[in-house]
């Protein structure tokens, strides 16, 4: 009888149903929409590397003593630069970083004194040829340029 | 491999190295008998990336990153291994604090690993919702993973003398919330499978593997225990400061698959009240040891072995005197245990043959190294 009872009024259905609508609330929901919602990284991500400037006059923080390039472990760094005659100084010529052998391990981030390269939070690094991957100092001054599409 | 005589009614058949669940690139050479499965020849290699010849050309904080990429499932613990066995070998010990950090990331990784392991294993076996359960709350370690060291798989997170970052804030709340969150789910992914009829004829009395053979193999972790050892690195020669916590090695009997599921579902437990116990009494203090800037051991040798969530993995690391190691041999327990698949898959049927290699728990990242 009892059994009956449960099938006409499709108790398990019910039942079923409640498992189903009780995992719908929305701090149960852990899809992400990816390219409509962009995930928000953690601070401390390792992602593309940026290779800093000085906010106020626009010259580079590099010192050019080739600190990261020695600490790479795919040594895919490579630092050139020019001393200057008159201050005595080093001066940033040119600054590659070959995406496409780095493993992001960030050994070049703790290897920087004054903290020029840094791997940042942008992760969409994708490129269509593998020349695209070598970035040069322009690059990595402005960053990688995703497109961003809007939902 | 092959190229034995075989017997009139023998099949062989090829299985992997794409078959999905190989779990990555194993091919396994099957010789039947109508369904039975009469020998097994596993085929390795295809993921060989060299990894203890790159060793002997990198300085020993360069390594480091690539003892992530053996076993990727369990990077943390991957990277403990290999910082440990470097300490020794200079005679650094970690700060109080560095351990701690250590063990909670490290447990955080043995909780994601056999939660990657079960729901694979559950989906090969044929029980597909555990998957999707199983990779929500893994996802909740590595977003801890993400924000303390800012990767997720690949991770990096110590460094030789200690830790890199200091723990942000918030980080205690974060495992605590997720130790609270998990052992409940634990609860749920058994009542989906441990008393299941199906999940039970699946796995009871498929693949034994008693203890003396578990010994002639040389197979440890969970699947020694499933056979009746209490063996666990973590108490039997406590690293890290394994041995200020208050925690238990589960075993069981049989050593059968079913046994091996219990043995992992139970450390999982262990494994939060070993983070309860961390996070509860997490020393203050520095968290690099002091280290010279270039790290240059004297001549000697060292192994270091520790109780990975496969079994035990150990460093041996040979130092002469200059920067870059001369040589490093790994014991990965992933390679190791998959000796055993010839004995246990002998006389079983094609379908079970899955559930094993399933229950081994490999990763070919780290067989193949």
């Amino acid at each position: 009888m009892k059994r009956l009872l449960r099938t006409v009024f499709l108790v398990d259905l019910f039942q079923g149903l409640w498992v189903t609508f009780r995992s719908q609330a929305p701090k149960n929901i852990v899809t992400e929409q990816y390219p409509a919602e962009r995930p928000k990284v953690a601070e401390r991500y390792r992602g593309a590397p940026r290779l800093n400037i000085n906010p106020d006059d626009g010259e580079t923080l590099c010192i050019c003593c080739d600190l990261c390039a020695i600490a790479c472990p795919e040594q895919l760094i490579v630092v050139s630069n020019v001393r200057n005659p008159e201050t005595r100084r080093k001066e940033l010529t040119e600054f590659t970083y070959d995406l496409s052998r780095c493993m992001f391990c960030g050994l070049c981030e703790d290897a920087c004194p004054v903290d020029a390269l840094e791997l940042t939070q942008d992760f969409e690094l994708a490129q269509y040829t593998r020349e695209g991957l070598i970035w040069d100092r322009q690059v990595l001054e402005e960053g990688p340029k995703p497109t961003q599409y809007k939902s | 491999m092959t190229q034995n005589f075989l017997e009139a009614d023998e099949l062989v058949l090829n299985m992997g190295p794409q078959h999905p669940s190989t779990h990555g690139v194993l091919r396994v050479v099957l010789k039947l008998d109508g369904e039975r499965v009469t020998g097994t020849d596993c085929v390795i290699g295809y993921l060989h990336r060299g990894v203890e010849k790159i060793a002997e050309n990198r300085t020993y904080p360069m390594f480091a990153p690539y003892v992530d990429r053996m076993d990727y499932v369990a990077s943390v613990s991957n990277g403990l291994g290999y910082v440990l066995a470097v300490e020794k070998l200079m005679g650094v010990e970690a700060t109080p604090r560095a351990s701690a950090v250590r063990v909670i990331l490290t447990e955080l990784n043995r909780i994601g690993s056999h939660l990657l392991w079960l729901g694979t294993h559950a989906l090969d076996v044929g029980a597909i919702t555990p998957l999707f359960y199983t990779m929500r709350e893994r996802e909740g370690t590595l977003k801890i993973f993400e924000n303390y060291c800012g990767a997720r798989l690949t991770t990096h997170a110590f460094r030789i003398g200690g830790l890199q970052y200091e723990l942000y804030d918030g980080f205690e709340q974060e495992v605590i919330q997720f130790c609270d969150e998990f052992e409940p789910r634990v609860d749920e992914y058994e009542t989906l499978l441990t008393g299941n009829r199906i999940w039970r004829d699946r796995l009871t009395g498929i693949g034994i593997l008693n203890a003396a053979d578990c010994k002639d193999y040389g197979v440890t972790g969970p699947m020694l225990r499933a056979a009746g050892v209490k063996w666990d690195l973590r108490k039997a020669q406590p690293y890290s400061g394994y041995e200020q916590y208050d925690f238990e090695i589960p075993v069981r009997e049989n050593g059968d698959t079913f046994d091996r599921y219990m043995i992992r579902m139970q450390e999982m437990r262990q494994s939060v009240r070993i983070l309860r116990q961390a996070v509860a009494n997490l020393p203050s203090g520095p968290i690099m040891a002091k280290v010279p800037k270039v790290i240059k051991p004297a001549v000697g040798e060292a192994y270091v072995s520790i109780e990975a969530p496969k079994g035990e993995l150990g460093y041996y690391i040979v130092s002469d005197g200059t920067n870059t190691p001369y040589r490093v041999r790994v014991r990965p327990p992933s390679f190791v245990n998959l000796q055993s698949l010839e004995k246990m898959s002998k006389g079983a049927l094609i379908a079970d043959v899955v559930a094993i290699i399933g229950t081994i728990d490999i990763v070919l990242g780290e067989v193949d190294r």
